[in-house]
């Protein structure tokens, strides 16, 4: 199931070829933040990265960054309350937690996540970052293609 | 101070984003990432518009000697293509897919009053620890 806008009291509900609105002008915002960040400060937006290395040495950029999020996310729910959903059954305790260490353990050998790598990473021109979401991206759909059936997570 | 404001102001943008492009829920990102049932490609393009935005930013970027706010871009270390970047991801990847969030968008949930992002966030900061130890230990030796 998706998450949905009411099509009938928000043009962001469209859709083109099968993509909606709302998801491309929500990608161009992450787009922007990263640019911003980087024009600014020259720091990459990378989420993991400035995660852990904030738990690590701190630095008080990297923590207003952290709380932004929330709160960015916060105000968009307060504005697009329709959006604010989660539409897949609990996973359950157990998947939660493999699933937090493997993400927490792999972005840390990996350098870095779906912001650090795919969105700043590609939008550099890496050809490291390019191999990093090509094996994220493979290893996530055969997971929750293959492995998360087998497994008999809720689907 | 305008350092500090730039990065908040960054974050608030981001996280809007992540609301905004529907990424911060979790069965969103799974009907993108689950080919055995109703396929959405919402989540290509999420990823597609942002990189978009950011491959355009990023050129523009090249051609200033310094940040609007700081002296200097920080030198971003040259590494290799090699055995723990394909390992890393490829955990992650696994984790991804498993219950449908990365950092971002788990960070995010936890304005949503979505309860279970507190047990995902506590298991990723566990499995970043391991990590850095497992490293710091193998480089010991």
């Amino acid at each position: 199931m998706l998450t949905e806008l009411d099509p009938s009291s928000h043009w962001l509900a469209g859709q083109v070829a099968g993509i909606h609105l709302f998801t491309l002008a929500g990608g161009m915002v992450i787009g922007a933040a990263a640019v911003f960040l980087y024009h600014a400060i020259g720091r990459i937006a990378g989420i993991s990265g400035i995660f852990f290395t904030g738990m690590k040495e701190g630095g008080v950029w990297r923590w207003l960054f952290l709380v932004g999020i929330v709160l960015g996310a916060g105000l968009g729910a307060h504005l697009f309350p329709t959006l604010n959903i989660v539409t897949r059954p609990n996973p359950g305790f157990w998947i939660l937690v493999s699933s937090g260490l493997l993400v927490g353990w792999g972005t840390r050998q990996g350098g870095g996540c779906t912001s650090g790598h795919g969105v700043c990473g590609l939008g550099r021109l890496s050809p490291r970052s390019l191999v990093a979401v090509l094996v994220f991206m493979a290893a996530g759909v055969f997971t929750a293609s293959v492995l998360r059936h087998w497994l008999g997570v809720p689907a | 101070m305008k350092s500090n404001l730039a990065a908040l102001a960054a974050g608030l943008l981001f996280g809007f984003g992540l609301m905004l492009s529907g990424m911060s829920n979790p069965g969103e990102v799974l009907s993108f990432l689950d080919w055995s049932g109703v396929w959405s490609p919402d989540l290509m393009g999420v990823l597609g518009s942002a990189v978009l935005v950011s491959v355009i930013g990023f050129q523009l970027a090249r051609r200033r000697k310094r940040p609007w706010f700081e002296d200097e871009f920080p030198a971003l270390p040259k590494k290799p293509i090699d055995r723990s970047l394909l390992i890393g991801n490829l955990l992650f990847g696994i984790g991804w897919g498993l219950a449908g969030y990365c950092p971002g968008p788990a960070l995010a949930g936890l304005a949503l009053g979505n309860n279970e992002v507190l047990i995902f966030l506590v298991a990723m900061l566990a499995g970043g620890y391991l990590q850095q130890g497992w490293a710091r230990k193998r480089s010991d030796r």
